[in-house]
C-alpha cells in the first residue's frame, strides 16, 4: 500500500513519476514523513515466536518435533542428573540411589586434577593452577602492559614446571607421577605457547626470499601436515630413543610435549600464511620506505594485522590443541580423560563411568568455551582497528 | 599544551623554515635564469644514470638518466603504463634496477641492505593509497620509525609528531585511527608520517590521486608549503596548476624514457615533442 505522506499533499507535485516532469517542489518544503510503529503481529513475543518458531508448515513442524523430543529427553535426564542424584555420602549410598553419582566425582576429584601426584604436595599443582588463573584474569581484564604480559606468559611455564616437577628447594617429583587436568593444561599450555612463535616463523621463513630457508620451512611444514598426530606421538614415544644416543636419555613427557608442537606449530604456519597474504603490498611498501628493517617490519607492521586477520582460526587451534592432548594416553600418559577412565574402573566405584565423563565433558568445554569468547572478545575490541 | 620542549621545537622549526628561504630563492633565480635546467648546478642528491629496469620480458625503464639537485622540485608526468611509479619507487629501492647506477645523497644503491636502509632513512615516500598502519593511532604511525630506527626517545618523538600534524593541520585527530580519518585527512597524516623522520628527499607517488577534488586541495595546500622548504621532492602528479605554481623542473615520461624536461614555463608553453603536447593536450582539456 503506497502511503503519502501530507506534506506532499499541497505540492504542484503531479500524479506521474516525478522521474520525466521535473518537479518544480521547493526545497524547503520537505518534511519527513514519521516513522510509524510496525504492525503488532511484527513485534513483542508472538511475533518473536511466529518469526522464528511458526515461520510456513515446514518451520511449525520441525518446532513440534524438537519440542517432543526435548519433552521425552530433558525431564529424565534433569531427574537423573539433579533430582535423584547424590551429592555427599559413600559408595553404599550411590548404590541405592537411582541418579547420578556425584559422589565419586567429589571423591576422585584429586586424582582427576593431579593424578598420582603425591597427596602431601598436591598444594604445588594447585598454586600453578591459581597462576594460571591469575594470568588469564590479568590477560582478559587487561590488567598489565602488552609486554609485560608476554614476557609473564612466557614465565609462567617455568614456574609452573618448577612448582610441579620440583628442584630447587621443592622435593622433586617424578614425571610419571604427574598426571590428570594438570597434565592436559601443561601440554596444552606449553604446545600453544611454543608453537604459535614456532608456527609464525615458518610461516615468514615459507615467504623468505632466501630457498634454502623457504625449503626448509616446506620440508617441515608439509610432512607434519601430512600425518595423524597419533603417528608423531608413536614416534616421538617409540622411535625417537632408537636414533639418539643410548646415553642421551629424554623423558616420555617432553618426547611427546616435543612431538605436539612440532604438529601444533605446522597449523599454525599455514594459518598464519594466510594471514600474511591478506596484508596489503603497500603495507609493506610504507614500513620500508620508512626506513624498518625486515625484522621490525613484520613484528610491528604486517604481524599484527596479520594475525588480526586469522585470529579466529588460530584460537580454533588452540582449542584443537588442547583436546588432542587426550590422544596421549595411546603412548602411557595418563590425562584428565585417561584419569577419569581409569578412575571409573576402581573396584569400590564400579558403574559409573557416565559420571566421569560427564564431567571430562563438562570441564573440556568450559576451557573451550572461554578461549573462544576470549578470541570474540579480542576480535571485537580491536574491530575498529581493521581497514 | 605550550611545554618548553615544543617551543624548542618550533624554533627549530622556524630557523629551518627560514635556511630553506634562502636556499629556495637562490635555486630559483639560477632555475629561472636557464632556458633549459640543467642538473649542473648545486650538488646532486639523486643521481640515475643509465638506469634499465624489466619486469621478466616487459622493458619498464629504457636507459633512464636524471639528476637531482639538493631543494630541487620536480614533477615528473606521463600516461598511465609509462613507468613514472617504477622509476620514483627505484629512488627508495622499493623495486629494484637491473642495469645502470643511482645514486642517492652519495650512497649507491646496491644490494647491500647498509646502504639500502640507510638512503631510506633519509627518503620519505607518500603512496597514492595512504598506505598507513591501521592498526595504530595517527601518533603511533607518525613515532614509529623514528624512535625503532632513528633511536628518539619516545616522548621527543611524540612532540615532533604532533608540531608535525600541527603543520598539516589536523593534530586534534592525534589519537584517531587511520579507519576513521578521510582520505585528506588520511593522506596528511602520511605527509606528516613521512616528515617525522626528517627526510632529505621526499617522493610522492601521485598522492591526490585517490581523493575527492575538496579533498585534493587540503593535500595539495600542504605540499605547496612544504615546497618552501629545504627538501628535495620528487612528485609524480597529473595537478599541472601544482606543477606550475611548484616545479623546479617538469619531467614527461612515456614508453619507459624520459620524453622532454623543462621549466614549466617552457614545458607549458612551448613543448618540443608533438607527444607532449598531445599529452598536455589531453590533460588539460579537464
Ligand atoms: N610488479 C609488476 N610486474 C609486472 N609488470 C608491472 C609491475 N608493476 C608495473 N608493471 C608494468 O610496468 C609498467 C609501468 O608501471 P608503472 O606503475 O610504473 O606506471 P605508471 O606510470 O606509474 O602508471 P600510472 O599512472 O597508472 O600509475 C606498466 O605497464 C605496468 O603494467
Ligand atoms: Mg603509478
Amino acid at each position: 500500500m503506497p502511503h503519502v505522506p501530507d506534506a506532499l499533499a499541497p505540492l504542484a507535485c503531479p500524479a506521474a513519476p516525478c522521474s520525466d516532469t521535473p518537479c518544480a517542489r521547493p526545497a524547503e518544503a520537505f518534511v519527513p514523513s514519521p516513522a510509524l510503529p510496525p504492525p503488532p503481529s511484527a513485534v513483542g513475543p508472538l511475533g518473536w515466536l511466529r518469526a522464528n518458531l511458526f515461520d510456513g508448515w515446514f518451520n511449525s513442524l520441525l518446532t513440534l518435533l524438537c519440542m517432543a523430543f526435548l519433552a521425552a529427553v530433558v525431564p529424565p535426564l534433569v531427574s537423573w542428573a539433579l533430582l535423584d542424584a547424590c551429592f555427599t555420602g559413600d559408595a553404599s549410598m550411590c548404590a541405592q540411589s537411582s541418579g547420578a553419582c556425584w559422589t565419586f566425582i567429589v571423591h576422585k576429584f584429586r586424582v582427576l586434577m593431579v593424578g598420582t601426584y603425591p597427596p602431601a604436595e598436591a598444594w604445588r599443582p594447585a598454586l600453578a593452577g591459581v597462576l594460571l588463573a591469575t594470568m588469564v584474569g590479568c590477560t582478559a581484564w587487561r590488567r598489565l602492559r602488552a609486554a609485560a604480559l608476554a614476557v609473564l606468559w612466557l614465565l609462567l611455564p617455568l614456574a609452573a614446571l618448577w612448582l610441579v616437577g620440583g628442584g630447587a628447594g621443592l622435593a622433586p617429583v617424578d614425571q610419571s607421577q604427574w598426571g590428570g587436568l594438570m597434565l592436559s593444561v601443561g601440554l596444552a599450555l606449553v604446545g600453544i605457547l611454543v608453537s604459535i612463535p614456532c608456527g609464525v616463523l615458518l610461516a615468514l621463513g615459507r615467504r623468505s626470499r632466501i630457498a634454502a630457508v623457504r625449503a626448509l620451512c616446506v620440508g617441515i611444514i608439509e610432512p607434519v601436515r601430512g600425518v595423524p598426530l597419533i603417528t608423531i606421538l608413536f614416534m616421538a614415544s617409540v622411535m625417537f630413543p632408537l636414533f639418539l644416543p643410548p646415553d642421551m636419555q629424554i623423558n616420555n613427557l617432553l618426547r611427546v610435549q616435543i612431538g605436539m608442537i612440532l604438529f601444533s606449530s605446522a597449523y599454525m604456519a599455514e594459518v598464519v600464511r594466510g594471514g600474511l597474504a591478506a596484508v596489503p603490498k603497500g603495507q609493506t611498501d610504507a614500513a620500508k620506505a620508512l626506513g624498518l628493517g625486515y625484522w621490525k617490519m613484520q613484528a610491528f607492521v604486517v604481524l599484527p594485522q596479520a594475525l588480526r586477520h586469522v585470529l579466529p582460526s588460530l584460537v580454533g587451534r588452540c582449542i584443537a590443541l588442547l583436546k588432542d592432548t587426550s590422544l596421549v594416553i595411546i603412548v602411557g600418559l595418563l590425562d584428565f580423560l585417561g584419569m577419569a577412565k581409569a578412575a571409573s574402573q576402581d573396584q569400590q566405584w564400579l558403574g559409573h563411568d557416565a559420571e566421569a565423563y560427564i564431567f571430562c565433558a563438562l570441564v573440556y568445554w568450559l576451557l573451550c568455551f572461554g578461549m573462544s569468547r576470549w578470541g570474540r572478545s579480542i576480535e571485537r575490541r580491536t574491530a575498529h582497528r581493521a581497514r | 599544551m605550550p611545554t618548553a620542549a615544543s617551543d624548542t621545537a618550533q624554533a627549530a622549526a622556524s630557523a629551518q623554515a627560514a635556511a630553506s628561504a634562502q636556499t629556495t630563492s637562490s635555486a630559483q633565480t639560477t632555475s629561472s635564469g636557464q632556458t633549459t635546467p640543467s642538473a649542473q648546478a648545486g650538488d646532486i642528491v639523486i643521481d640515475i644514470c643509465g638506469v634499465n629496469k624489466w619486469y621478466g620480458a616487459f622493458h619498464v625503464l629504457k636507459d633512464v638518466n636524471l639528476q637531482v639537485c639538493r631543494a630541487e622540485r620536480i614533477v615528473i608526468c606521463g600516461p598511465s603504463g609509462s613507468g613514472k611509479s617504477t622509476l620514483i619507487r627505484c629512488i627508495n629501492r622499493l623495486e629494484r634496477h637491473q642495469s645502470g647506477r643511482i645514486v642517492v645523497d652519495g650512497v649507491e644503491l646496491t644490494s647491500s641492505l647498509k646502504g639500502i636502509e640507510k638512503v631510506r632513512r633519509e627518503v620519505g615516500m607518500v603512496f597514492q593509497d595512504f598506505n598507513l598502519f591501521p592498526h595504530m593511532t595517527v601518533l603511533q604511525n607518525l613515532t614509529l620509525a623514528p624512535v625503532w630506527v632513528r633511536k628518539m626517545p619516545r616522548r621527543q618523538a611524540e612532540e615532533t609528531a604532533l608540531h608535525f600534524l600541527e603543520r598539516v593541520r589536523i593534530r586534534e585527530q592525534a589519537d584517531k585511527y587511520p579507519g576513521q580519518l578521510s582520505g585528506g585527512q588520511q593522506q596528511r597524516v602520511a605527509i606528516a608520517r613521512a616528515l617525522c623522520m626528517n627526510p632529505a628527499i621526499l617522493l610522492f607517488d601521485e598522492p591526490t590521486s585517490a581523493l575527492d577534488p575538496e579533498m585534493i586541495k587540503e593535500v595539495l595546500d600542504v605540499m605547496i608549503e612544504l615546497a618552501e622548504e629545504n627538501i628535495t621532492m620528487v612528485c609524480v602528479t597529473h595537478e599541472m596548476g601544482f606543477a606550475r605554481t611548484v616545479a623546479d623542473r617538469v619531467i614527461f615520461m612515456d614508453g619507459g624514457e624520459i620524453v622532454e624536461q623543462n621549466t614549466p614555463e617552457a614545458f607549458f608553453s612551448n613543448p618540443r615533442f608533438d607527444r607532449t603536447r598531445q599529452f598536455l593536450g589531453q590533460i588539460l582539456k579537464h
